[in-house]
């Protein structure tokens, strides 16, 4: 198929295959990256449609500035004992990651996937809902449950499939579900939960009821039809609910540009389904916290969804089976011109003079020794070892509500098998 | 009929397959209002083959809806609906279609209980048209049973009457699982004897369209023995059921045992066995395409149980390896010639 194309006049073709700017030996520099002043973007009131400020979808919502001053119409303005409390959340989930991504280093289980980088993306976005909203992460939203109070002991002991684990060793590490705490099923393919969230909403809204739903994606997987089918969904039926998209620039070893980033932002994604977007600095959980609470006003006076880009920076792996010094500039995570959620707030706090160094290396000491309790604590449940930490028999359980006969012929084969092999 | 005992004493009107399901949702979403019907065209319009014809004049604009037209959404959707404590029954227009939503079905709405150990379930029941001899070429003729029985998780139903269809219609939605509920659309307005070359039937003479008016059940899992037989077992379910029933009476040389199977997971294994046991012979008959079909299954465990009763190697009746052709429809479709010649062969040893 090579050779002197048939039509020789006509100018060749090429294909654009998207490149990042910087691989492994390159010296990371962002300056490319338009990063406009905290306070510049308008906020718009949550009433108005979303044709009057589709401005907003392309340029970066920021509230902190470079001095830890909040600034601008998005200043949520949140009293100090809010802003104290989103710290804690997000450097307890650092130093929960922290702790078990170690443990699987250990061998205390297969998998761990870390937030580093992105806590504020959760933790300010839990804040700003009600406790009672559902949300459907995906699998780097631990910041959600942990910022709900969801015990640590729980969440170990799923990382660990032990016999504590209530979801039975069934799902892998991190997988959670928590009803209770509004926090649908972690599942590992991408952007299945964007239209499961839309049909929680539609039938909050079909119910008459006042919860909103919120979603979680990333950047990466807003490719999948599923984000597609679940924005003509939610505007279609003006759903509650809020999409939630975490440009964190990676998606494993894949930069942005692989979901389009090279042509717009994702946040106008919302533009074209005619649903309100804006784009937000998500390492300053101020403006995440203030872009939520806008969208969740929008939701519950049904004026419909909203698609937030969080803008941020994946300062990690991708899991514990990823090498990012592999693909990616190693300088990358510190040259990332919007910095780190937890420095920035902790620079508020004590601009504020609500906060100081010494309480802060306080907090961090008093969390790293909270994660290691609970984690001596789980780990009296066992960790992932050998894996059978459950009854054999429970691995056929559930499977259906009632186990039909073909389950129950496998399971006493199972048991018959492992019997007859002396064990 | 096997069903919830009703039927000798509650009122009955004659149905065809589309009544007899448009009554049954009518039952269901008159007596739990957490039932929500959605899909293509379902709505005002009540459906392309009708089978939602007035539910959504009767129970307004939030329970029966049109959806976009993208499967996957409306699985994903309905799953959240289910999430929220609702219990959907999405329609895809033409099982054709469904291959979008496989994501949704597959590693979602089946797995959901699983996952969540029991926190989260998704208590659906998807509708959804298949089956061919209605000229509908490649994209309205399949048969995708065999990609969802070899699922974990998720029910597979296709009825072959219309009291079966409302009873098994009510009983999905009533589970507490994902149920597939596939309808064999050539059968739809009338039961289907194989000759396309012949006038078309309709379901006022036949028994099974004597349909109750209010709710019954037909238990999912429960296989209904058509016509008891000595020489041979007839597996097959669907619009092959009555395919199977005129060729055996055409022949009128074979007492075959015609089992229909009414929910293929999970499957009435009991029946089966104690018909192949006591004919000592089997012909497998359905639709869809040979390899890794259904019959692949039903084959292997027919010999698992019942290889020391066998008289005969089983046969399997099938469409063909291909697509469904559009103008070669009757020569594809598994009808009386291939059923005869099976049976020859079945019966011969």
């Amino acid at each position: 198929m090579t050779g002197e194309p048939p039509r020789a006049n006509l100018p060749r073709l090429s294909l654009h295959v998207p490149e990042p700017r910087f691989r492994p030996g390159d010296e990371a520099d962002f300056a490319n990256v338009e990063v406009p002043p905290a306070g510049a973007a308008r906020r718009p009131d949550p009433g108005d449609k979303p044709e009057s400020f589709h401005e907003l979808a392309y340029g970066l919502i920021r509230v902190l500035d470079d001095e830890g001053r909040a600034v601008g119409p998005w200043n949520p303005r949140l009293d100090a004992e809010t802003l104290r409390t989103m710290l804690r959340n997000m450097a307890l989930v650092r130093a929960f990651d922290e702790r078990m991504f170690r443990a699987q280093r250990q061998g205390k289980t297969s998998f761990y996937m870390k937030s580093t980088g992105e806590e504020a993306v959760s933790v300010a976005a839990a804040a700003a809902l009600a406790f009672d909203d559902m949300c459907f992460p995906s699998y780097r939203q631990q910041g959600v449950l942990i910022a709900r109070g969801y015990s640590l002991v729980e969440m170990m002991n799923q990382i660990y499939s032990n016999k504590g684990d209530k979801l039975q060793g069934k799902q892998l590490p991190i997988m959670y579900s928590a009803k209770d705490y509004g926090f649908f099923s972690i599942s590992g393919n991408l952007t299945t939960q964007y239209p499961q969230a839309v049909g929680w909403a539609m039938a909050s809204a079909a119910k008459g009821d006042s919860r909103i739903a919120a979603t979680w994606c990333g950047e990466g997987s807003t490719a999948e039809g599923d984000f597609h089918s679940a924005c003509t969904f939610a505007s279609v039926y003006r759903a509650p609910v809020i999409f939630n998209v975490v440009n964190n620039q990676w998606a494993i070893s894949s930069f942005s540009g692989f979901a389009g980033a090279e042509a717009t932002t994702f946040a106008a994604r919302a533009i074209g389904y005619g649903i309100a977007g804006l784009r937000v600095d998500g390492n300053d959980a101020l403006a995440v916290y203030a872009a939520t609470s806008w969208a969740a006003e929008r939701a519950r006076t049904n004026q419909g969804p909203t698609l937030i880009e969080h803008f941020t920076y994946r300062a990690e792996g991708h899991s514990t089976s990823d090498d990012p010094t592999a693909y990616r500039s190693a300088g990358e995570p510190n040259a990332w011109p919007l910095g780190d959620p937890i420095r920035r707030l902790k620079q508020h706090l004590i601009a504020l003079g609500e906060w100081d160094l010494e309480r802060h290396a306080a907090m961090d000491l008093a969390l790293a020794e909270q994660v290691k309790a609970a984690q001596k604590e789980a780990e009296k449940n066992g960790t992932l070892g050998h894996g059978l930490h459950q009854p054999m028999e429970t691995m056929f359980e559930g499977v259906f509500e009632e186990m039909p006969w073909h389950l129950r012929e496998q399971q006493a084969q199972m048991l018959a098998e492992w019997k007859a092999a002396g064990l | 009929m096997e069903g919830s005992g009703t039927l000798n004493e509650a009122p009955t009107t004659r149905m065809n397959m589309i009544q007899a399901i448009n009554s049954a949702l009518d039952v269901m979403m008159a007596r739990d209002p957490g039932v929500i019907v959605m899909g293509e065209d379902v709505g005002f319009f009540g459906g392309v083959f009708r089978a939602t014809a007035g539910l959504q004049a009767k129970y307004g604009k939030t329970r029966v809806f049109d959806t976009p037209i993208t499967e996957c959404g409306i699985i994903g959707v309905a799953i959240g609906m289910g999430a929220y404590g609702l219990r959907p029954v999405p329609e895809i227009q033409f099982a054709d279609y469904i291959y979008p939503a496989l994501d949704q079905l597959v590693s979602e709405a089946a797995r959901l209980r699983y996952r969540s150990a029991g926190e989260f379930i998704a208590p659906l029941t998807i509708r959804s048209p298949f089956g061919g001899g209605i000229f509908g070429g490649q994209t309205h003729s399949q048969s995708p049973e065999g990609i969802f029985t070899h699922v974990s998780g998720i029910k597979t139903v296709i009825p072959s009457t219309p009291y079966d269809a409302k009873g098994l219609l009510i009983a999905a939605i009533e589970d507490n699982d994902p149920v597939l509920f596939f309808e064999p659309k050539r059968i739809y307005n009338g039961p289907f004897h194989g000759h396309y070359d012949r006038p078309a039937a309709n379901w006022s003479n036949h028994p099974a369209a004597e349909v109750p008016e209010g709710h019954y059940t037909v238990p999912l899992g429960k296989a209904a023995v058509v016509r008891e037989g000595q020489d041979v077992t007839m597996l097959c379910y669907g619009t092959m059921v009555h395919v199977v029933a005129n060729t055996i009476e055409e022949l009128g040389n074979v007492d075959a045992e015609i089992i229909d199977l009414r929910t293929l997971v999970p499957l009435d294994i009991e029946t089966i066995v104690a018909s192949v046991q006591k004919t000592g012979r089997c012909v497998i008959v359905h639709e869809a395409t040979r390899t890794g079909g259904f019959g692949a299954e039903l084959s292997a465990l027919v010999q698992e149980r019942c290889f020391y009763h066998l008289e005969a190697p089983i046969e399997r009746v099938t469409g063909f390896d291909t697509p469904y052709p559009h103008s070669l429809e009757w020569a594809y479709f598994p009808g009386p010639i291939r059923i005869g010649e099976a049976l020859k062969k079945v019966m011969r040893d």
